[in-house]
């Protein structure tokens, strides 16, 4: 790799690699249709026309309506603010909790270690999507409690990696430089190990987006996550269930929906995983 | 014999954790148990056995452990709703979901192995490219999703295979078939993807490796190269993922199993917790981790059964 490369802010260089650029289109488009939704001359996500239920794609509704006749390209988007508001506040939320986890197991070693990573142990040995219904059963159905759900099953993801670096930059020259010089061990994690171990942190943490906005669908799919009538893509295929033989475009365009920002975050993720990856 | 008592004894906190945690998740229902189970117009003795039942005025930890030692006895209660034993009822489920995960393993396995060669022999070319794109498309595609596309295919357009339900092989093997054939093409495309891109890269590495040059040279034939010498070779980091992914296929069948109606652990758990059920939620998620746990220790051990580097290391 070039030297001008090497310079060349990260975005740059995602789109210079085709996928990478498809999954950021992709991301972009989502993040516009939940921004913009409001403004646009739709009607509401929630508001019925019950002259039009079931309406076909076309007209009036593009994509179609419900059964209570609700505008589906409505719903899509408002559908699009909870699928990227869920996937950010799960990552975010175990970013910073699991983050702070796994860097101090992993630079004060010992007993902190020890306990702190069984803990994790513990959570990564339930398979995701099952933690995640556990935990919104015994807190109840709700956006929050999906969000907090989906951390959980985040956190022990992120505390590993975050150990793994700070086991790796605890020996290094310029921490215990700081070690010899009598700073605290936060003084020294937050200065001199924290900016450090940030960007494969953030790496996993991209990679998760796709991840828990997949799990929030499933959630909202059984009934046990964002509840109606809130519009999530999750829930708005749960109702299209009972109406496929007569309106097969409510199951077309939610799942289409999922599976195009899922794509997109997980082409963003490979496009920079690759990018940060020095042996690339 | 050393690295398998290791493994096991390193399970048992593992184990304890997952006991405390399944405890732990029904114990935070929020609101009394009881009234969460039996409404809030129940009968005051109907609440008053019930909690005498569950030993619910007694501390937390000793409650805790009154339960768990019922566990470590092979008792995880009674269901709720139908009174049956939890581990009865969990044992009935499991023989769905089984054959199930045998059956999406085995569709993933056709699909994924051949697709992943093919790929790697003709890397960069138009098939490499274009099998790299579908896994990618499978890893991203939602698998209850592609559920309800398989359901409006081949159950409603085009009416060739029931889209729900559950036949015993043992009564009518047919129809067995067929109400399996969709929701192992479901969760076996799913897994399918991954496996695909590990065959693709673990081939990737081992074509170009001094044993495949010598094969080469001494002029054994190019299909016997790669099909006999190399993919040999390339299925051992398979094998793991493989056995990860049977794992996580414990989580995928509560979707797939609530899409198609199939009476597996998925469906029974989903199904308790709407009843409000919480025995049995809580036997479910027990057994469910505790086999995933379980999975990913024996994909561990035929790990370094394969590999006898790992084993002399160990």
């Amino acid at each position: 790799m070039s030297a001008v490369m090497t310079r060349a802010p990260l975005w740059r260089r995602l789109l210079r690699d085709p996928r990478a650029a498809l999954g950021l289109l992709l991301v972009g488009l989502a993040v516009l249709g939940a921004v913009l939704a409001p403004l646009l001359p739709l009607p509401g996500p929630e508001t019925p026309d019950f002259l039009a239920t079931l309406a076909p794609p076309g007209g009036a509704y593009p994509l179609g309506t419900d059964d209570l006749g609700r505008d589906t390209l409505s719903r899509i988007l408002a559908g699009a603010r909870v699928s990227l508001l869920v996937g950010v506040a799960s990552v975010g939320a175990a970013l910073l909790l699991g983050g702070a986890i796994g860097l101090l197991a992993g630079f004060l070693g010992g007993w902190v270690d020890v306990v702190l990573m069984r803990l994790m142990d513990v959570l990564l040995a339930f398979p995701g999507i099952l933690l995640a219904l556990g935990i919104t059963a015994a807190l109840g159905a709700s956006l929050t409690n999906t969000v907090i759900a989906i951390a959980v099953v985040n956190l022990p993801v992120l505390a590993r990696v975050a150990r793994g670096q700070a086991l790796a930059l605890r020996g290094l020259d310029y921490v215990r430089a700081q070690q010899a010089l009598g700073f605290g061990p936060l003084t020294i994690l937050w200065r001199a190990v924290l900016p450090n171990a940030l960007s494969p942190i953030l790496v996993q943490a991209s990679v998760l987006l796709a991840s828990s906005i997949i799990t929030e669908s499933y959630l909202s799919f059984l009934g046990l996550g964002v509840q109606p009538p809130t519009p999530s893509w999750g829930n708005m295929l749960r109702d299209a269930i009972g109406f496929l033989d007569q309106a097969p475009w409510l199951a077309w365009f939610p799942g289409l929906a999922i599976f195009l920002t899922v794509l997109g975050f997980n082409l963003l993720g490979d496009g920079v995983r690759d990018r940060l990856d020095p042996r690339d | 014999m050393r690295m398998i008592a290791g493994r096991l004894l390193a399970l048992v906190p593992v184990l304890f954790g997952l006991c405390v945690l399944s405890f732990a998740l029904l114990a935070s229902v929020p609101g009394d148990p009881v009234t969460a189970m039996l409404g809030l117009e129940a009968d005051p003795a109907a609440i008053a056995t019930l909690r005498a039942k569950y030993a619910l005025d007694e501390p937390l930890p000793l409650r805790f452990l009154a339960w768990f030692w019922q566990v470590l006895h092979g008792d995880l209660g009674r269901s709720i709703q139908t009174g049956r034993p939890v581990l009865e009822m969990i044992g009935a489920a499991l023989v769905p979901t089984l054959q199930l995960a045998l059956a999406a393993l085995l569709v993933s396995l056709v699909i994924a192995i051949p697709a992943g060669v093919v790929a790697a022999t003709r890397r960069n070319g138009p098939a490499d490219f274009a099998a790299t794109l579908v896994a990618l498309c499978g890893l991203s595609l939602p698998s209850f999703w592609l559920g309800i596309l398989l359901i409006m295919g081949f159950s409603i357009a085009l009416p060739v295979l029931p889209s729900s339900g559950h036949v015993a092989f043992l009564a009518d093997p047919w129809e067995a078939l067929r109400h399996l054939a969709l929701p192992a093409l479901t969760l076996g495309a799913a897994m399918a993807a991954a496996t695909m891109r590990m065959t693709r890269a673990a081939m990737i590495e081992i074509l170009s490796a001094d044993f495949i040059r010598t094969a080469r040279a001494k002029g054994v034939p190019a299909r016997g190269v790669v099909w006999r010498h190399a993919l040999r070779n390339a299925l051992m980091p398979v094998v793991t993922l493989v056995g990860l992914q049977l794992g996580q296929l414990m989580g995928g069948v509560v979707v797939t199993e609530s899409v198609f109606s199939w009476p597996g652990i998925g469906k029974l758990t989903v199904d308790a917790i709407f009843a409000r059920d919480f025995p049995v939620v809580q036997g479910a998620i027990l057994v469910t981790a505790t086999l995933f746990v379980l999975i990913n220790l024996v994909t561990d051990l035929l790990y370094a059964v394969l590999d006898p580097r790992l084993r002399k290391r160990a």
